[in-house]
């Protein structure tokens, strides 16, 4: 079971029509650790939109076993971490309720987070974005996650919470055989971190 | 006291006046076209603080009923208006393209139209009086509330917590109720309370051009029409209580919608 | 050599209601008791986590605070305080502010008609075209829209915008997120360039990394207090450094053992009372929970809010080895 994308093409409708991906192969299996450098506009984070099904590729295919992945319904085996946890948090909401959003949560991934109790009853907007991060990951380990795609998921954090949301990353990662996709603009990151680093070619 | 301690007393206050005006005017209809020629033309006095007119029909009861009366419209109307608008948005953000494009084109065509112009034809179509006004103040001021709820649920879907929640598996229904409506229903409330003065400006408008309410309701638009032939005689006081009247609800409606849109702003919200 | 800038216990305030219905307002100090002086021909950076404040201290600053927040203590610059007119007088000339992204520049006006402020005369044309120049900048590109700049070109067009009259104090608030490892570089070099040209430059930043390619001193920020104001090169040894989330900062690089601790930090503000680094300190004794107010305290010339650590130099390199003992593997 793997996670490909085969020949894919995307770009925004607009005057320019300009393509933000063109004919782009990339392949993922389980318990790989791929890394992807780019420079910055080169459509790292389109890439990831489409990997998890967010977008729909003009064309070539995204697939998941043989599947293309934005007909999936249901809990996705990919999953998508953004670059600004505060954004991928409804503001109205309590914690504790966004964590839970889609079923109970593992405490033992919590304690591993360490998220603490208190957490759960604040909004997003009294916690600080590596504790927010915290809770992308834990809400993203769902039962049924096979791929996490990591888009810059440590850049606006600090070193020391950096390093710990990776140790549990490899950790999870290691032990449930996740595949994981990480973008980073650190080649020292990309290093520590991933089994393979591949650089994304030019789009047009 | 802060901001919205402060916010929070005016509203209590401007409700209650509101509530009483609408009550009081109910009682007092009656008593508003009760003709005495005895009594024709005073000026203000303690007895009858708005003057009386020329079938000596005292002022300050005719006001009275008539406010109750425009509220009553109002609150009707706005509530139509908000419900199409509610429907029509929704649609426009959630069906797709086409539907959106359809919805859109809609929106733009009646905005375009001036809204006085519209009410008239709406009301003049469907035989004036009291349907004709609500008619046509509802199918008139949906336009820029449906905009609204279109514009923030179109956004709401491109939200990263949205998306994260529909690939998380989490139910259409539960995602609308969890998501979109917390951020959407204030909002729409805050635009329904601010449609309230349009729709209350309007219906005395149309009425007042006499294409609205008929002469034998105690409508403030009907009060200002009928003024207007005694105002050159120095009978000041008929058009100008009941026009001070009406700027007076129509002012504290929109100060309740401003205060309620403070509230929820996120560029002021902590005032 | 006079500091050109010298903020002296400075404390901002945010002013919040409790919740989005409620009636009641508490106040969040997002920055506490922060004392920085920077001189000329030198870069200062402040290092702290997204989300920590940082970016308020520039808009402290320049007097730009929104409307909710307030700011106690004082700041001097050239030695005179920096009061509100002052600042008002000097923002945009001797002091400038690089904001954070594209987003603060105007999306209907050309790049060129902003680096010039609106004038049209010869020599304010020769000025922009120069420093839009000095930034690899072709004379193009005075010609173009905002939407029209990649990334890195309009972080670029904001450093020429700033520097266009020669400014003796320079804030860079987050100039590199979202660019590359060669952009990123490059203008941090501007940066570097600015303050060897004999300006003062206070770079804000999450980023240590890059902050210590091109600073000479860093300030580290931990929920809102300056725990350590090191000069950057006692970042190559971790035995130079003082506090123990300093040190805990430099082993979690990637480079260098990518090591973590237990613990989250906290929201800027929360902790009422003590050091904010109890809960991931392996060191932390009784008092350090219990104490009113940690003074700053100054070791082999940095600055240091610890109680552990020994305002005495001798003993202090004795604390390494405890520290390394405490980490998580």
């Amino acid at each position: 079971m793997s996670l490909e994308a085969s020949r894919v093409t995307f770009g925004y409708g607009g005057r320019k029509k300009q393509m933000i991906l063109q004919d782009i192969s990339l392949s993922l299996s389980p318990g790989e650790r791929l890394g992807l450098k780019a420079p910055s506009g080169r459509g790292k984070t389109t890439l990831c939109r489409l990997l998890a099904g967010y977008e729909k590729p003009l064309s070539g295919q995204v697939l998941l076993d043989g599947v293309p992945l934005y007909k999936w319904r249901g809990a996705c085996p990919v999953q998508m971490i953004w670059q600004h946890p505060e954004t991928a948090v409804d503001p109205l909401l309590r914690l504790g309720d966004t964590l839970r959003e889609a079923g109970p949560i593992d405490p033992k991934i919590l304690e591993r987070l360490h998220i603490e109790k208190a957490w759960m009853d604040r909004y997003p907007s009294e916690l600080s974005g590596g504790e927010l991060q915290r809770f992308c990951l834990a809400r993203a380990l769902q039962p049924t996650t096979e791929y996490l795609l990591c888009d810059e998921i440590t850049a606006m954090l600090d070193l020391v919470t950096q390093a710990q949301i990776w140790k549990f990353l490899l950790q999870t990662a290691e032990k449930r055989g996740l595949g994981l996709l990480i973008v980073s603009h650190s080649d020292a990151l990309l290093e520590r971190v991933c089994t393979r680093v591949e650089e994304l070619p030019e789009g047009m | 006291m802060n901001g919205r301690k402060g916010t929070l007393i005016f509203w209590g206050v401007a409700s209650l006046i509101l509530f009483c005006l609408v009550v009081i005017g109910l009682f007092v209809e009656e008593a508003a076209t009760v003709t005495d020629f005895s009594r024709t033309n005073l000026p203000p006095s303690l007895q009858y603080p708005f003057g009386t007119d020329w079938m000596g029909r005292d002022m300050f009861q005719r006001t009275l009923a008539g406010l109750s009366l425009s509220i009553r419209i109002g609150l009707l109307t706005a509530a139509v208006s908000a419900a199409v608008a509610f429907v029509l948005g929704l649609c426009a953000a959630t069906l797709g393209s086409r539907v959106d494009a359809c919805i859109s084109w809609c929106i733009d065509w009646v905005m375009g139209i001036p809204h006085i112009l519209l009410v008239m034809l709406i009301s003049i179509a469907c035989g004036r009086g009291f349907t004709g006004v609500v008619v046509g103040v509802a199918l008139s001021h949906w336009t820029s509330l449906a905009r609204l709820v279109r514009g923030e649920i179109l956004q709401l879907r491109q939200a990263p917590y949205m998306l994260a929640a529909e690939k998380l598996g989490v139910s259409r229904l539960k995602q609308a109720g969890r998501h979109v409506m917390p951020h959407v229903l204030p909002q729409f409330i805050t635009g329904l309370v601010l449609l309230f003065p349009h729709a209350i400006l309007h219906e005395a408008s149309v009425t007042f051009l006499g294409f609205g309410l008929s002469s034998e309701q105690p409508a403030i638009g009907v009060i200002l029409s009928e003024s207007m032939r005694y105002l050159t005689t120095g009978k000041w006081w008929l058009a100008l209580f009941p026009g001070l009247s009406l700027v007076f609800v129509v002012v504290l409606f929109s100060l309740l919608g401003d205060g309620l849109r403070r509230w929820l702003d996120p560029a002021s919200a902590h005032r | 050599m006079e500091p050109i800038l010298q903020i002296q216990h400075v404390s901002i305030d945010f002013t919040q209601y409790e919740s989005r219905k409620g009636t009641s307002r508490r106040c969040l100090q997002v920055i506490r008791d922060l004392s920085l002086t920077l001189y000329p021909g030198q870069v200062m950076a402040v290092v702290g986590a997204s989300g920590s404040g940082k970016s308020l201290l520039a808009h402290g600053i320049l007097h730009i605070l929104p409307y909710n927040s307030h700011m106690r203590g004082e700041i001097l610059y050239n030695g005179e305080p920096l009061t509100k007119e002052r600042a008002k007088r000097l923002r945009g000339r001797e002091i400038v502010l690089i904001p954070q992204g594209v987003t603060y520049l105007d999306p209907l006006m050309k790049v060129g008609a902003q680096i010039r402020k609106g004038r049209r005369d010869e020599a304010s044309r020769r000025m922009s075209r120069e420093a839009l120049g000095r930034y690899g900048l072709s004379p193009d590109t005075e010609d173009l829209y905002p939407f029209e700049l990649s990334g890195g070109m309009a972080r670029r067009v904001l450093i020429a915008a700033a520097t266009v009259e020669k400014p003796r104090f320079v804030i860079a608030d987050e100039p590199t997120p979202g660019l590359d490892t060669v952009s990123a570089g490059r203008i941090l070099a501007h940066l570097r360039e600015i303050a060897d040209a004999g300006a003062g430059v206070l770079l804000i930043t999450h980023d240590l990394e890059l902050a210590l390619r091109i600073a000479d001193r860093v300030a580290v920020f931990y929920a809102g207090e300056t725990i350590e104001d090191a000069a950057a090169s006692d970042f190559a040894d971790p035995s130079l450094l003082r506090h123990p989330f300093t040190k805990a900062l430099w082993h979690a690089m990637p480079g260098h053992g990518f090591r973590t601790i237990a613990g989250a930090q906290p929201y800027p503000g929360t902790a009422e009372r003590g050091c904010p680094f109890v809960s991931s300190c392996v060191d932390c004794v009784d008092k350090c929970r219990e104490a009113e107010e940690i003074a700053p305290r100054y070791v082999r010339g940095g600055w240091v809010r610890c109680l552990r650590v020994q305002q005495d130099t001798t003993e202090a390199g004795t604390e390494n080895g405890d520290l390394g003992e405490g980490m998580e593997e």
